[in-house]
């Protein structure tokens, strides 16, 4: 990936929210169809930096590039333009409950007009096909749903524009082993028959080893470490080998208060 | 020194409250004008507001009719004037209980329902997949409700005015033994287009206030299920105090002579 131009390039990301410093300078390149899985800690700001990126934070200092273009402070028009290379999936699903399901997967390409309102069904139900849901779920609204069925229609949501970048936050958290496993195999199968590129923040590491071409981690809000998702065991970083193995003792300290 | 430190401190968060809603109030406004624009939502917002307050704010209205017109009895009685109170509860519904009590009842039904939304979707991150999906959220969620508020409020207080003085004219008549169309007829020619439209102005502004304090207080709430309890108490505290505050400037900037 060295010499090809990235996707997202993220040079000395900085972010803190009163003294509290989150994002200290972070590094990251993801390149055009890779998938890269951030792990770290609950609070190490790993959110925080999916938020910069998508421009829902201001971001403190540094510099976000997509497709090589500076997009730190770009006017409101740009920004919509970047935005619609996005799609994210939200770690609480943050299905609108007020829209049935199909409105939800066909909200963003509503609201950019790019399909009739009278259309907008079918191709919701499309949508939900390929995250594995039938077309009557598209009636129900979210609250009638479990949580892995709304983790699906997120997805599909998510995925609904087309997106050239999906972002995955915590895509497993809150599910049961079989269903966050069910989960993970759709976001594989999604992203390589889009050719997506996908930035993922999890600190479920069955999830990390499934989607991920590369894994990075963020500890202390900086990079610490990257690699191939092969080189994980080996890293040979204390910080990633006591994450990884679970371990209470180590380097790192788990801070008890944020 | 450490007795001035909370003094500065609170001074200081007032301050940035009084800014922070300031630029939320001029970028709401500017997304009212500017598409696009969401009717079905405006709609829907309208009908929340207008239909739906009906009972409560008709519930209200005549009632306070009612009471007006057997306390003004009771007061006149003592100066053999018992024939102005016609004219006093016409005057008292539309040019004041009728726009303030409608806004306070709203301010409890819709204010604090929208806080509460807005805030849920705060907190669930649905505010943020708005952004996500090339929405607006202070085009989608806000400027509709403040359109709604504005339009809304002016027609329901025109309907609450002719409910309260119906229910002074039932106290009247029935219990106080007034004539019928004495009664109306004091009611007609005391009565001036001034006094309804003012009073029509002053509902227009608080059905503002109430929207602005819904949305205000739910797009800003944090922090799950207290910080949205805590959006909804402070929308309804909110908008009341605006409400009664700004009843009296605008009631200076009216009637001042």
């Amino acid at each position: 990936m060295s010499d090809a131009q990235p996707k997202i390039r993220l040079r000395d990301l900085h972010k803190s929210f009163g003294d509290k410093v989150v994002l200290d300078g972070v590094d990251l390149d993801v390149g055009v169809g890779e998938s890269v899985v951030v792990i770290g800690g609950s609070g190490s700001g790993k959110s925080v930096m999916i938020k910069c990126i998508l421009a829902l934070l201001p971001v403190g200092g540094g510099s976000i590039q997509v497709d090589g273009e500076e997009v730190v402070g770009i006017g409101s028009k740009d920004r919509e333009r970047i935005n619609r290379k996005f799609g994210m999936l939200f770690q609480g699903s943050a299905l609108f409950d007020s829209l049935p399901v199909w409105e939800n997967v066909a909200f963003g390409l509503l609201a950019e007009k790019r399909v009739l309102r009278s259309e907008a069904r079918d191709v919701a139900v499309g949508k939900l096909a390929q995250v594995g849901l039938t077309p009557e779920v598209g009636d129900l609204y979210p609250a009638e749903l479990s949580g892995g069925m709304q983790k699906r229609v997120a997805l599909a949501r998510a995925i609904a524009a087309d997106p050239e970048i999906i972002f995955f936050d915590e895509p497993t958290t809150g599910l049961d082993p079989i269903m966050a496993d069910v989960i993970n195999d759709l976001i594989v199968k999604i992203t390589r028959e889009m050719g997506a590129t996908a930035l993922s923040i999890t600190h479920d590491l069955a999830s990390a080893r499934k989607i991920a071409h590369r894994i990075a981690m963020l500890y202390e809000g900086k990079i610490i470490w990257a690699g191939p998702t092969a080189d994980i065991d080996d890293s040979g970083n204390p910080y990633v080998d006591q994450f990884i193995n679970g371990r209470a003792e180590g380097p790192i300290e788990m801070a008890i208060r944020a | 020194m450490n007795v001035l430190q909370p003094i500065g401190r609170i001074f200081l968060a007032f301050l940035a409250t009084v800014g922070r809603l300031t630029m939320f109030t001029g970028s709401a406004l500017s997304h009212c004008v500017r598409p696009p624009f969401y009717p079905r939502i405006i709609g829907r917002q309208m009908v929340e507001i207008g239909y739906y307050s009906l009972p409560v704010v008709g519930l209200t209205a005549i009632f306070a009719g009612m009471v007006l017109a057997l306390q003004s009895y009771t007061g006149f009685a003592r100066f053999s004037a018992e024939g102005a109170i016609a004219n006093v509860v016409v005057l008292s519904i539309t040019r004041e209980l009728g726009p303030v009590l409608a806004g306070l009842m709203v301010a409890g039904r819709v204010g604090a329902a929208m806080a509460a939304e807005i805030g849920t979707m705060r907190v669930t991150e649905q505010i943020d997949a708005l952004e996500t999906l090339s929405t607006n959220p202070m085009k989608y969620l806000v400027a509709p409700r403040l359109i709604a508020g504005l339009t809304m409020m002016p027609v329901l207080v025109f309907i609450a005015d002719i409910i309260g003085v119906f229910g002074g004219y039932v106290v009247g008549v029935y219990k106080l033994g007034f004539n019928a169309a004495n009664y109306l007829q004091r009611t007609y020619d005391f009565l001036e287009a001034e006094d309804v439209i003012s009073g029509l102005v002053k509902a227009s502004v608080f059905g503002f206030i109430v929207t602005l304090m819904g949305c205000y207080h739910g797009y800003h709430s944090k922090g799950g299920a207290q910080g949205v309890g805590t959006a909804t108490t402070y929308a309804v505290v909110s908008a009341s105090i605006l409400i009664l505050s700004s009843d009296y400037i605008l009631t200076e900037l009216f009637f001042a002579k």
